[in-house]
Formats: structure tokens, C-alpha cells, sequence
């Protein structure tokens, strides 16, 4: 049985104009990492505040380890480390200065914190910059002391809101690898959020679509586009020298017969197959084994993009 | 669940720490430091130049608290020490205070702060201890310097209700700054831009140094009749109700009792009747009467401190925060 860590219920919060979250219902559970996927102003940061205590919902519950988030904020974010977007440090201390400040704020004495921020510096790679001044540092140098100081609190959970916004590509993959391993070392649970779906796709477990304050969709990237195009997302078109109007039925009815395939098209010389797993290779030496003549294969694949157009560029139609 | 057991009420001096590092670190406090102290060398420098004519006048019931003299005596070149503090000081308040919340909200660091597990009154609580530390320490210093120097120079000794007086104006002297404060912090809560909120805290003491005794000043002429047309009693209620007006400006409450605390001979802050007057000596009063004078007023800009700061308290509690 998964022990549930994060647990949203009907979660709404309303502004006076807008309703940034409504009715959530979300579960993330130990160990796993979650990602909060959608474009801007979906309502993840609201999500995300009222998670800590940061604000209060409008009606609903959220509880985080246990604990209700709006009622016991001080003990929820004992056990939670939360990177926030735009993370700032103060400019005049240096990088150790700083998250030994925050390893004090979190109940470590000063020489503990000391130990546990130069360590979790060298575990981020800031080891040698840790004396500069934390004005100095760049964005990507920035995010990695922001999550360390997440760690110094050695928290249960970690709530990362929009972390890859403004780094290189190089040092994406680095900081998401980084938050993959540490999640998988200390069985820290991670919600991330993001509008970048290659990013999340690259370290999360479970995935939630989230737009205007609604969670479409929760469960696996997989699962996800398995269950969005269960009727042919992988389309296969192969273009034959001659039309053989007279065999059609008869390659209609072969062409049903391989592993996947929901519904063949023939129209003059093309053949348009559709499945639901990529069989492209299958289809082609079927067509082959029956004697025509290949001139071109063109393959489709729907895959995370199609998933983002579709839901968040309000595609509302089937593709 | 020991391992991070929770001493996070000690948060206050940690926070109270990392506060009084920002400001010493800050060239706005060493430049406030500067003017405050070329203020003070100043005035001393024009009172230990006058203060053998003004020990030695004997129309002064005041003129045995030699110390007493060092800060109120001045030639009229320039007003003496307690009276620039009455513009320096919210001075002082309104720059140490002004960007105490918007500043780490637009740098991202309040976010990051609140997310720990502190309380967040915690956090206003140690943006105004840790700036009326650094100002109480820098009055002490100065009162200190003052007694010392004058001790140095003129070797009389120091007279116990010297002691007093000049610790009660110390006092409140931090407590004027801190009223400043306070109202700056509250409007760095409530503007998110660091420069609207010290416009508006600017204003607002401007508003009470200048145009305020302006604004009465007309007000009163408006609807007062004619001072020859009036009893006795009539003139001095109208000049009771002037000075209650008045006294709604926190430097009013200052210059009242900062005054009343340096030159014990002041026995009354409002007209005295004729009567009241037959029979009085012109002496000093004993320190405890002077406090007893002063102590609405000094209860006055504590209240007002306190209000401005469960207003802030109250706007920042629950509040929500985003980056």
C-alpha cells in the first residue's frame, strides 16, 4: 500500500475576478515524483502556496504529511522544502552565509548547520563558489543553492515551483538529474511544476495536467498519451505504385489482421493505417508479403507535444 | 521527529541577527550614523562654547545642571541637539524602516524566508527590534560620548537626577524613532514598491513638521473671535484646544517632552493662570515631576507605535505572499 504524503481535496481557491483553483482532487504519495504540468496561469503557484499555508483556499482541504496545511502551516513547512519561482537570496551574504542562515531558521545550531551547508554545497556543486558573494552567482548557480537550501532542512517533502524557468538547456538536464537522484537516495517525495513538458517528462513519475484550475488528467507520461489517443495515435501511411482497387477489401481485412491496428484507410494509391503502437515495420512487410509495390512510408507518432496542443492550446477538437 | 526538534522559537534572534548585519552592512546606516553624529558634534561643539555664559546666568533656575545645558544650550546659530532631533529622527525611522517587506518581497527572499518554519510575526517583530537596537545603541553612544566629554571638560560631577533626566530623554528619543518605524514598516507592507512607500512615509512627515501647524494655524484663525473680545477663561480654553490639536502630531509629543525632560524649570506645557503662578518660585522641578508632566504624552507615542504596529501586524498575518 502507497502512503499518501500530499492529499488535496476539492481544493478551490477563488480571487475577487478569477477562480485560480477549483475542486483539486489530488493524491501524490511517498517516494515518487510528481509534476504539476500547464501553462501559465493554470493555478499551479496557488496550488503550491496553499500546500505550504502560504494562503488560505476558499473552501477545501489540503494536507501534507498528515498535517492540514492551513491549519498547521509551521509544522507542515518544518517538513517541507519549497523553491519558489523567482528565488532570491540576500545579495550582500555569501552562498554559505545564506543557507547557514536558513539550516539556523530550521532549529540547527550553528555549527551543525555549518557541516550540513558545506556538504550539501559540495552535493550541489557550489563547493567552491560557496564564499562569493550570493549576488554574484548566476541563475542556474542560484537555483542549485536554492536547492540546497531546501535540503538543509532534510524535509519529507520538496515543492519545486517552475525550477528549470531560465536555465540552459545543459544545465536543465543537470538540475533535474540532481533532483531525480536525491529523490531516489533519501526517498524524498518531489512536486515539481512546470510548464515545460520535456523537462517533466524527463524525471517525473506521475504526471497531472493541469488547466485553469482544473486537473484534466493525472497518471504516467505513458498512460497518459496511451489513454488521450487509445484510437490511433500512431498513423502509418504508405504510398504504393499502383492502386489495386480490386484487391482492397482483401488488404483492408490483412492489413486488421497485425497487432494494433484500429482502422485502415485506403484512398487511390494510399494506404492510411491507423494503431495504437508504432507498427510501422509490420504493416510494411504485410503490404510487401502481398506483392505491392512500396514507393514511400510516411510515419506520424502522436507524443508529448501533441498532448500539450491538445490541452493546453485549447484544441478542443480530436485530432 | 527529533531530529529537527523544533527550537524554532529561538528564530527571533537569529532573524534579529541577520537584520542588524543587513543594516550595518548598508551604506544608508553608515551615512544616517554620519549625519546623526555630525549633528551631535555640532550642537555640542555650540553648547561647550556657550556654556560658561549660560552655567553662569543667574536669571536660570536650570543653571546648575551643567549636563542639562550641554544639550539644550545653543547661541540661536544653529537650535540645539534635541530640537534637530525632532526632524532627524523620523528621518531615521522612516530609512530604516521603509523597505523592511517590499524590498525582500521584490528580491524573493520573503517568499524563501516564510517558507521556513517560523512565525511570521516573528519576522516584523525582528525588522523593528533590530533596527530600534541599532538606534538605541547609537543614542546611548552619543549620550554617553556627551557626559564623558563634558565630564572631561569641566569636571564637575554628574548629579543623579542628571542621570535620569538625560536616560528619560534617551528613552524617548527611541521611542519617537520607533514610532517612525513603525509607521514605515507598515507602509512597506502595504506598498509593494519600496520608493512609494518612502514617498508616502516622507510625506507624512512632512506633512506633520510643516504644513500641519499651518493647516491649525489657519483653522483656528477661522473661526476664533477676536482675542479682545474674549473673557479670560475663554482665551485660555481656545489656547488649550490649540495646543490638544497640535499635540496630535507625534513632534509635538516629542519637542513637549524632551523639552519638559532637559529644562527641569518647565512646570506646565499649557498657559499658566496668574493665580497659579503667585507664589511659585522659579526653580527646578524634581525629576519625578517633570516625568509626571511628560507622561502623556510619552504614553501618547507609544500608542501611536503600538497602533501602527498591530495595523502592519494585521495586514501582514495573513497575507498572501508571492514572489
Amino acid at each position: 500500500m502507497k502512503e499518501s504524503v500530499i492529499v488535496l481535496r476539492e481544493l478551490t481557491k477563488r480571487y475577487a475576478k478569477q477562480t485560480a483553483v477549483d475542486g483539486l482532487n489530488l493524491t501524490v504519495y511517498r517516494g515518487e515524483i510528481f509534476g504539476l504540468l500547464g501553462p501559465n496561469g493554470a493555478g499551479k503557484t496557488t496550488t503550491i502556496l496553499m500546500l505550504l499555508g502560504l494562503t488560505e483556499p476558499t473552501s477545501g482541504y489540503a494536507e501534507v504529511c498528515g498535517m492540514n496545511a492551513t491549519r498547521n502551516p509551521i509544522d507542515v513547512k518544518r517538513k517541507v522544502g519549497y523553491l519558489p519561482d523567482n528565488v532570491g537570496f540576500y545579495d550582500y551574504m555569501s552562498g554559505l552565509d545564506n543557507l547557514v542562515l536558513i539550516g539556523r531558521l530550521n532549529g540547527l545550531g550553528d555549527t551543525d548547520a555549518q557541516e550540513r551547508a558545506n556538504k550539501l554545497l559540495d552535493d550541489v556543486g557550489l563547493a567552491e563558489n560557496k564564499d562569493k558573494k550570493a549576488g554574484a552567482y548566476s541563475r542556474g548557480m542560484k537555483q542549485r543553492l536554492g536547492l540546497a537550501e531546501v535540503l538543509i532542512k532534510q524535509p519529507e517533502v520538496i515543492i519545486l515551483d517552475e525550477p528549470t524557468l531560465g536555465i540552459d538547456p545543459s544545465g536543465v538536464r543537470e538540475f533535474l538529474t540532481l533532483i531525480q537522484s536525491l529523490s531516489k537516495q533519501q526517498g524524498i517525495t518531489v512536486l515539481l511544476s512546470s510548464h515545460h513538458l520535456h523537462h517533466v517528462q524527463q524525471v517525473c513519475d506521475r504526471v497531472g495536467l493541469f488547466v485553469d484550475g482544473k486537473l484534466l488528467a493525472n497518471g504516467t507520461i505513458d498512460s497518459l498519451a496511451r489513454s488521450l489517443f487509445d484510437e490511433g495515435g500512431h498513423i502509418t501511411t504508405v504510398v504504393v505504385r499502383e492502386a489495386a482497387a480490386e484487391k482492397e477489401s482483401w488488404l483492408t481485412a490483412l492489413l486488421q489482421q497485425v497487432p494494433g491496428v484500429t482502422a485502415v484507410a485506403i484512398e487511390g494509391n494510399e494506404f492510411i493505417v491507423k494503431a495504437t503502437e508504432n507498427n510501422t515495420a509490420l504493416v510494411v512487410s504485410e503490404l510487401v508479403n502481398a506483392g505491392q509495390a512500396i514507393e514511400e512510408v510516411r510515419k506520424k507518432s502522436y507524443g508529448l507535444d501533441d498532448i500539450y496542443q491538445r490541452y493546453f492550446e485549447h484544441h478542443e477538437e480530436p485530432i | 521527529m527529533n531530529r529537527l526538534k523544533g527550537n524554532y522559537h529561538t528564530a527571533m534572534p537569529i532573524l534579529v541577527g541577520k537584520e542588524l548585519g543587513a543594516h550595518m552592512q548598508s551604506w544608508r546606516f553608515l551615512i544616517l550614523v554620519l549625519l546623526i553624529i555630525l549633528t551631535f558634534v555640532t550642537s555640542m561643539y555650540v553648547s561647550f562654547t556657550n556654556l560658561r555664559s549660560a552655567v553662569g546666568n543667574m536669571q536660570d533656575p536650570d543653571k546648575s545642571f551643567v549636563y542639562l545645558k550641554l544639550l539644550t544650550t545653543t547661541d540661536n546659530s544653529i537650535p540645539p541637539f534635541h530640537v534637530f532631533l525632532n526632524f532627524l529622527a523620523p528621518l531615521l525611522g522612516i530609512s530604516l524602516g521603509f523597505d523592511a517587506i517590499n524590498s525582500e518581497q521584490n528580491n524573493g527572499t520573503l517568499t524563501r524566508l516564510i517558507a521556513q518554519p517560523i512565525y511570521r510575526d516573528n519576522l516584523l517583530l525582528s525588522k523593528f527590534a533590530s533596527s530600534l537596537i541599532l538606534i538605541a545603541s547609537l543614542f546611548l553612544a552619543l549620550v554617553l560620548l556627551m557626559v564623558g566629554g563634558g565630564l572631561l571638560a569641566t569636571g564637575v560631577g554628574i548629579e543623579v537626577q542628571e542621570v535620569l533626566r538625560i536616560f528619560g530623554f534617551w528613552l524617548i528619543s527611541v521611542v519617537f524613532v520607533g514610532f517612525w518605524l513603525s509607521l514605515a514598516i507598515l507602509l512597506s507592507v502595504k506598498f509593494k514598491q519600496a520608493a512609494t512607500s518612502a514617498l508616502v512615509a516622507i510625506g507624512i512627515w512632512l506633512f506633520f513638521t510643516v504644513f500641519f501647524p499651518i493647516v491649525v494655524n489657519l483653522l483656528v484663525r477661522s473661526f476664533l473671535p477676536s482675542p479682545r473680545m474674549m473673557s479670560e477663561a475663554e482665551i485660555l480654553y481656545y489656547n488649550e484646544l490649540i495646543s490638544t490639536v497640535m499635540r496630535l502630531s507625534p513632534g509635538q509629543l516629542f519637542s513637549d517632552a524632551s523639552t519638559t525632560l532637559l529644562m527641569p524649570s518647565v512646570r506646565s506645557l499649557g498657559p499658566l493662570t496668574m493665580e497659579q503662578m503667585i507664589g511659585a518660585i522659579p526653580a527646578p522641578l524634581p525629576f519625578k515631576e517633570s516625568v509626571m508632566i511628560v507622561w502623556p504624552q510619552v504614553s501618547g507615542l507609544i500608542a501611536a507605535t503600538c497602533l501602527c504596529f498591530a495595523w502592519t501586524y494585521a495586514s501582514f498575518m495573513r497575507r498572501e505572499i508571492r514572489s
